[in-house]
């Protein structure tokens, strides 16, 4: 990929000093009167693999939200790059992934068309340039998808699909990658391709930040995991994690690795 | 056109206001464009000369043409937008407010003299609409079907009213609004559309690429650092002025089609965004030249005719998107996901 990726490998084991990428600190927010998250201290530094996880209306997409800048805290700070995240203004540093586009099924779009988004935030109103479609090819490649890039992506499969969304990610030249329990809907064998592709990513420098319902997939690829439910139950590396008792805290006693992990 | 105005002036015993309104802002804006427009009927004219194709003879049917070439290239360009967001409603919602804006121009012409085209106040109104539809949708944080039902019966309750109170001072017939009408498309309403035209087709060139995004992948373009809410407004009074310059042609209650059915079309044989749009104008270019062409021969509703055609192009092109399907499968067999997915990641 990019020289920017390399060069961040090579302070994958980061001095103190640092700036995080993700820094939110004492974080509440409430969409009503009602506070969805509470107390929530996350510090995320350059190339680490973070997985948040927790049950189905724990708030994993409110701390999303909140440290994308796309909802401001009620109270307490949201920082990304150092910048209070809802006025940060350098979006092609991120990646965002979800579980699918906002647009119709029916809209025809190629893969090429999709990744070249990821430019747009470097060109704005201009054109792509022959150095923008260079990018975008190397983008394609390193997903594996370049023989696909002329089809429409309607025609792809979950797993293909989802790839395609990683190559826009990087052909914005993305520091973070955001991913939205990306691998709903997608079958088993792809979803493991999907993990190989974020940990080589994860090798060269990306910092990567997993949304996930799927516990399973979290503990087999995260290096670290925070376990959300209202607040934090943990963060902690994974195999801390496997051991603890805030599985079953956050979860409810009944959970276990086998049974929440569908 | 100059002696029109003298008459209005000494009549009206020439109020300063509307002097401005009626010689100093539009006639100066759309001057050139009279110009523009004798040079294009002059061309037809000569076209028509050429074929012996009565329907080119006529001075109207000059204007009638250009305006649905016009169409032809809006409509579809910005339909092309909404369709995709599953917003073709809220063209049908501006359009039946925007006949409340054609009634207050009416009213206004009837009571101060304005004089102004019905079609100018209707961009006016309409744009409003457009603008409260979107900032109730971002308060609300939804495009709702109820709100933009409530606007548009709103819209069109409001349009009957006044026209209803109007009916009284002016005999004025709202077919030509609710239906659209071949023989009365003015210079002055074919200019304000060649301006709506121009203004449209430069800001969708300038905008495309935060369009698509914002089209394609809402929170992603937000993310990305796009201000979603102000494209979202830019495309909406953008929506408000095709609606608008294509309601002369079209009638208030069919304009909707012409932003839907040819990008309904386009989709089922195009591959890429950027050649569905391509197909999506080529398609609505044929819809309304046809129709047109039809509309005069048998004397029938200019808007009706060129929503049948779209219609019937769209029946073949969703023959033609199957037939490719179909022939594509049988060329490539092995587009098997998980095959795929293999080739793929091997290298």
């Amino acid at each position: 990929m990019s020289t920017e990726h390399v060069s961040e490998a090579d302070r994958s084991a980061p001095p103190e000093n640092v700036e995080p990428v993700i820094d939110l600190h004492d974080v509440d927010f409430g969409y009503t009167a009602t506070p969805v998250v509470q107390n929530i201290d996350l510090r995320i530094d350059p190339g680490e693999y973070v997985a948040v996880v927790g049950p189905n209306g724990s708030g994993k997409s409110t701390v999303m939200k909140l440290l994308l800048g796309l909802l401001e805290p009620d109270s307490g700070t949201a920082r990304l790059f150092g910048e209070p995240a809802h006025r940060f203004d350098d979006g092609e540093r991120l990646g965002y992934v979800a579980q699918h586009a906002s647009a119709s099924k029916e809209m025809p779009i190629t893969v090429r068309e999709v990744v070249k988004m990821g430019r747009y935030p470097h060109v704005g109103f201009g054109f792509l340039w022959a150095e923008d479609k260079r990018i975008v090819d190397d983008a394609l490649a390193t997903v594996g998808m370049s023989a696909f890039a002329n089809r429409r992506i309607t025609q792809l499969s979950g797993g293909q699909r989802q790839r395609a969304f990683i190559a826009r990610a990087l052909a914005g030249e993305a520091d973070l990658l955001v991913l939205d329990e990306p691998t709903v809907g997608v079958d088993a064998e792809s979803v493991e391709a999907f993990y190989d592709l974020l940990a080589s990513l994860n090798d060269d420098g990306m910092t990567i930040l997993l949304i996930e319902h799927d516990l399973r997939a979290v503990t087999e690829h995260a290096e670290r995991v925070v376990c959300l439910n209202g607040e934090i139950y943990f963060d902690g590396p994974t195999d801390e994690f496997v051991d603890s008792d805030a599985l079953a805290q956050a979860f409810g006693t009944a959970a276990n690795l086998g049974e929440a992990g569908r | 056109m100059s002696t029109a105005i003298f008459g209005m002036l000494t009549s009206a015993g020439i109020d300063p206001l509307l002097f401005v309104l009626q010689t100093g802002v539009l006639e100066t804006v759309l001057g050139p464009l009279f110009w523009v427009l004798d040079l294009w009927s002059g061309f037809v004219g000569w076209l028509g000369e050429l074929t012996g194709l009565e329907v080119l003879a006529y001075g109207f049917m000059h204007r009638a043409i250009l305006v649905a070439l016009c169409i032809g290239v809006m409509a579809p360009l910005i339909g092309t937008f909404l369709v995709h967001r599953q917003l073709a409603l809220i063209g049908d919602a501006l359009a039946h407010t925007a006949f409340a804006g054609v009634a207050i121009g009416l009213f206004l012409n009837a009571v101060i003299d304005l004089g102004v085209t019905p079609y100018l106040t209707a961009v006016v109104v309409a744009m409003i609409a457009a603008l409260l539809i979107e900032l109730i949708s971002e308060a609300t944080d939804a495009y709702n079907d109820v709100s933009m039902a409530i606007v548009l019966s709103t819209g069109f309750a409001l349009g009957s009213t006044l026209i209803s109170l109007n009916a009284g001072g002016l005999t004025v017939s709202v077919n030509q609004y609710l239906f659209g009408n071949l023989s009365t498309v003015t210079s002055q309403s074919a200019a304000v559309l060649l301006v709506l035209f121009v203004v449209i087709v430069v800001v969708v060139a300038i905008t495309r690429n935060q369009l698509l995004y914002v089209t394609f992948d809402e929170t992603a373009a937000e993310v990305s650092g796009l201000s979603v809410s102000w494209y979202n407004r830019i495309m909406v009074m953008l929506t408000a002025m095709v609606v608008v310059g294509a309601m002369q042609i079209m009638g208030v209650i069919l304009v909707a089609a012409m932003l839907v059915v040819p990008v309904a079309g386009a989709a089922q044989v195009s591959r890429s965004f950027t050649e569905s749009l391509f197909v999506s104008v080529i398609l609505a270019e044929l819809a309304v030249l046809i129709g047109i062409g039809i509309a005069y021969y048998a004397g029938a509703t200019a808007g009706g005719v060129v929503v049948l055609v779209a219609v019937v192009i769209y029946v073949a092109a969703v023959v033609v998107g199957k037939l490719q399907t179909a022939v594509g499968e049988q060329s490539t067999p092995a587009v098997g996901s998980i095959d795929a997915e293999r080739d793929a990641s091997s290298d």
